[in-house]
C-alpha cells in the first residue's frame, strides 16, 4: 500500500487517562518516564519527566580538579565518550592556550568520527528495535563491535572512553589501528548499501516512517535542537561546519540535509551521516601527520587563567557545548554543559501533540536520546 | 485397525495434546533457532545437544514461579482466560485429518467449527487484556478487537471462494480433490478462480494477522505496550500464552495446507500421506518465523488500512470471480 493512502484515524472527543510510559519501558532505552495524557490511542499531552539517572556531573566537576574530571566526560553520552571528552578538553585548551600537535587533532577526528559510527549504529539498531524490526540490531552491533576492538586497541576502553588529553592524546597510534581504520572503511560501505536494500527501503518502514512526528523549523530553533534533529528539519548546521574546530575544515565532508522534517528525514538524515564520517576517517587516515601525540608544554598542575571559556563540538546527538569557569584554581568554578539530548527531548512534547502512540515512540525513537545525557 | 470409539477418542485426545504442546514447545526452539541465525548468532546451545532442552529447562522456570494475581484484577476472568486460550487449538486440531487414515473427528462442516473455535483465542485473549485492569493490557485488548474483526473477514470471504470451488466443507473430501500431482492442489486451481494464488497470499496474511504474528504483532508489541494483553501475566500464565501462540501458528498453517496445498498427498507418489502433510505444514510454520525476523512492526491503523482496503476489497473480487467461472463452465 502507498503510503498516501493510508487513511490515519482522528481522535474522538472522549474522556483521557494517563499513561505511564516509563521509567521502565522497552520504548525509552533507559529511565526516562513520559507521563502521557491519552484519548483512546491518541496523545493529548506527553510530558517528560527526567532526571531518574541524574548524577550530578556538573556539581562533580566543581569538586575535583580540571584532569580528574575528564573520565566524568565519557560518561555523560556513553555512547559518543570521545566527542565529550573533546569537547572538555578543547575547552580547557583554550582557557591555557594550548598548541596541539597536528598528529594529535588527526588521531582525536579519527576516533570521534569512528565514535559517531558506532553511536549511530547503536541508534540504528534501537531504533528499529522500536519499531517491531529486531533483527537489524544484531547486524548494527556486529559492526560495531569492529569499531569497539580498533578503539579498544588505543584506547584500552570499549566504550567510556577517556583517550583525550590537554594537548593531545595519552597514546600513539600504531599502524595496526591505522590499517584497521582503512580496512573499516572499506568493509563498512558495502554494509550501509545492503542496509539501505534491506531496510531503508522496506515498504513497511517507509509507511511507518514518511509522514510522520514531523518538527517544524521553528519548534526545532524554539527548543534548541541540533544534530541530525535539526538537520532533519532542513537546516545545514553542523558545528563541525558552522563553528569550524580541530582539523575538520581540512577535509571533505558534506552535511546532509533533509527538507522534510519527518521520522524518515531524520533516520537518512542520520545513515548518510555514517556515509560522511566515513569519507572522513578514510581522508584522516591518509594524510595523518608524523610527529608528537602530545604537547610538551602541558602544565603538570592545571590552573588556567580566570575567565570564561567555552568549545563547542558536533556530538553523535547534535551540537554539545561545554563551558567552563575558571578562577584560577586548580579545580574548576563552574564545569557547564549544554547537552544536544535535553533539547532534543524538550520539544518531543509539543511534536507529539495529537500523534498516535506507536507513531509517537518512532517520533522518540527518531530523537535519538540517550537518558544519561539529558539528566547528566 | 479396529479400535474400540472410546479407546480411540483418548487416544486422539491424548495424542492431540501431545501435538499441541510439543509443537508449542519445539516451536519456541526452532523459532529462536531461527532467529539467531537470522541475526547471525547461535541461539541456545547451553541446555542439551544444540541446546535441544531449552524449551524443559524454560517450562521448569515458569511452572516454577508464582501465579501473582494482581489486586483489583477481575480474578475469574484473569485465571480463565489462559486456558481458554489454549482450548481451541486442540478443538481445531481434531478436525484435521493428519494423512489418509489419521484424523479425530471426520466432520462435514470442519470448516465451519474451524472457523468457530478459531474465534474463540481471540476472545480469550481479549478477556486477559480486559481483566488484567492494566492501561497497557486494555489498549492490547481493543486492538485485538479491532484486528480480529478487519482479518476474519477477508479471511473467510476467501474460505468462501475455496468452498464455492470445492463443494465441500469437510476438510477430508477437500483434500481428497486435491490428490495426484502438485498441480491438482487448490492453490494452483486457477480454472475455477483464476485468482487462486492471490487467494492463498490472503488467507496466509490473514492467518498471520489473526494468531497475531509479526508484522502483525499488535496485542504485544513490545516496545509500545510493553506485554500487551499478557502484561499482568506471570509464571506459566504467561508461559500459556506463549505456547499457544505457536499452537494457534500450527493450526493456522495447518488448515492452508489442507485447504491449499493438498494435505497428505504426495506431489511425487511416495513417502507416507503423515510425512507430506508435516512438510508442508512445516515449512509453513518456517516462513512464518522468517517473516517474523525479517519485517519491522506494521502500525496498528496501518494494518487496518491494509485489511478494509486491499484485503477486503481483492477477496470479494476473488469471490465475484469464482461465481462468474463456475457459471460459465
Amino acid at each position: 500500500m502507498l503510503q498516501k493512502d493510508i487513511e490515519r484515524p482522528k481522535p474522538g472527543t472522549n474522556e483521557t487517562f494517563v499513561l505511564n510510559l516509563g521509567p521502565q519501558h522497552p520504548a525509552t532505552h533507559g529511565v526516562l518516564r513520559v507521563k502521557l495524557t491519552m484519548d483512546g490511542e491518541f496523545i493529548t499531552r506527553a510530558e517528560p519527566v527526567p532526571g531518574y539517572i541524574h548524577r550530578m556531573h556538573e556539581k562533580m566537576g566543581e569538586n575535583r580538579t580540571w584532569a580528574q574530571f575528564l573520565p566524568n566526560t565519557g560518561r555523560i553520552d556513553y555512547l559518543s565518550a570521545m566527542t565529550y571528552t573533546h569537547a572538555y578538553v578543547g575547552a580547557v585548551e583554550r582557557a591555557l592556550h594550548l598548541e596541539v600537535p597536528r598528529r594529535a587533532e588527526y588521531i582525536r577526528v579519527i576516533t570521534s568520527e569512528l565514535n559517531r559510527i558506532s553511536s549511530h549504529l547503536v541508534w540504528f539498531g534501537a531504533f528499529l528495535l522500536d519499531l517491531g524490526g529486531f533483527t537489524p540490531l544484531l547486524y548494527a552491533f556486529d559492526d560495531r563491535e569492529k569499531i569497539l576492538d580498533l578503539l579498544e586497541g588505543v584506547t584500552g576502553s570499549r566504550l567510556t572512553y577517556c583517550y583525550y588529553r590537554f594537548g593531545g592524546v595519552c597514546n600513539d597510534v600504531d599502524g595496526a589501528f591505522l590499517n584497521g581504520a582503512r580496512d573499516f572503511v572499506a568493509y563498512m560501505r558495502p554494509r550501509l548499501g545492503m542496509y539501505r536494500e534491506l531496510v531503508t527501503d522496506n515498504v513497511i518502514l517507509r509507511q511507518r516512517l514518511v509522514g510522520i512526528g514531523p518538527i517544524p523549523v521553528e519548534t526545532c530553533r524554539r527548543y534548541g535542537a541540533s544534530g541530525a534533529v535539526l538537520r532533519g528539519s532542513g537546516v545545514r548546521y553542523d558545528v563541525r561546519r558552522a563553528e569550524p574546530y580541530s582539523v575538520y575544515p581540512e577535509f571533505e565532508f558534506e552535511v546532509p540535509v533533509r527538507p522534510e522534517g519527518d521520522c524518515m528525514a531524520r533516520y537518512l538524515v542520520r545513515m548518510e551521516e555514517m556515509a560522511q564520517s566515513l569519507r572522513i576517517v578514510e581522508q584522516a587516515v591518509a594524510g595523518i601527520p608524523e610527529g608528537p601525540y602530545l604537547a610538551k608544554a602541558v602544565p603538570r598542575m592545571i590552573k588556567p587563567p580566570a575567565g570564561d571559556y567555552c568549545y563547542a563540538v558536533e556530538a553523535a546527538r547534535g551540537r554539545l557545548l561545554v563551558r567552563i569557569v575558571s578562577d584560577g584554581k586548580d579545580i574548576p568554578y563552574r564545569v557547564r554543559l549544554r547537552t544536544p539530548s535535553f533539547s532534543n527531548l524538550s520539544l518531543f512534547e509539543e511534536a507529539s501533540a495529537g500523534m498516535m502512540l506507536p507513531d509517537a515512540l518512532a517520533l522518540m525513537g527518531s530523537l535519538d536520546l540517550v537518558i544519561p545525557d539529558i539528566d547528566r | 485397525m479396529n479400535i474400540p470409539e472410546p479407546l480411540r477418542l483418548v487416544l486422539f485426545l491424548v495424542g492431540t495434546m501431545a501435538f499441541v504442546g510439543l509443537n508449542a514447545a519445539y516451536l519456541v526452539w526452532v523459532e529462536r533457532k531461527g532467529a539467531a541465525r537470522f541475526q547471525r548468532r547461535p541461539g541456545p546451545t547451553e541446555v542439551g545437544p544444540a541446546g535441544l532442552l531449552q524449551p524443559i529447562a524454560d517450562a521448569l522456570k515458569l511452572l516454577s514461579k508464582q501465579l501473582i494475581v494482581p489486586s483489583g484484577v477481575d480474578g475469574t476472568l484473569f485465571r480463565a482466560a489462559p486456558i481458554l486460550v489454549m482450548m481451541p487449538a486442540m478443538m481445531c486440531l481434531a478436525t484435521m485429518p493428519f494423512s489418509e487414515a489419521l484424523s479425530a473427528r471426520d466432520l462435514n462442516v470442519a470448516l465451519v467449527m474451524v472457523f468457530a473455535f478459531g474465534s474463540i483465542n481471540v476472545m480469550a485473549i481479549m478477556l486477559g487484556g480486559w481483566s488484567s485492569r492494566n492501561k497497557y493490557a486494555i489498549i492490547s485488548a481493543a486492538r485485538i478487537v479491532s484486528q480480529n474483526i478487519a482479518y476474519e473477514i477477508p479471511m473467510l470471504l476467501v474460505v468462501i471462494t475455496l468452498v464455492m470451488v470445492t463443494g465441500t466443507m469437510n476438510l477430508r473430501e477437500i483434500v481428497e480433490q486435491q490428490a495426484g500431482a502438485f498441480w491438482n492442489w487448490n492453490l494452483f486451481r486457477v480454472l475455477s478462480n483464476p485468482l487462486m494464488p492471490v487467494t492463498f497470499v490472503i488467507f496466509f496474511v490473514c492467518m498471520l494477522a489473526e494468531t497475531n504474528r509479526a508484522p502483525f504483532d499488535m496485542a504485544e508489541a513490545e516496545s509500545e505496550l510493553v506485554a500487551g494483553a499478557f502484561t499482568e501475566y506471570a509464571g506459566m500464565g504467561f508461559g500459556v500464552y506463549f505456547m499457544a501462540e505457536y499452537a494457534n501458528v500450527v493450526v493456522g498453517c495447518a488448515l492452508a495446507t489442507l485447504l491449499f496445498l493438498g494435505g497428505w498427498q504426495s506431489p511425487i507418489g511416495v513417502l507416507p500421506g503423515l510425512f507430506w502433510f508435516l512438510l508442508k505444514l512445516y515449512v509453513l510454520v518456517f516462513t512464518v518465523i522468517w517473516v517474523r525476523w525479517t519485517f519491522p512492526r506494521t502500525q496498528f491503523y496501518g494494518l487496518l488500512n491494509l485489511s478494509w482496503k486491499l484485503l477486503i476489497p481483492v477477496s470479494l473480487l476473488t469471490l465475484v470471480l469464482t461465481s462468474i467461472t463456475m457459471k460459465l463452465f
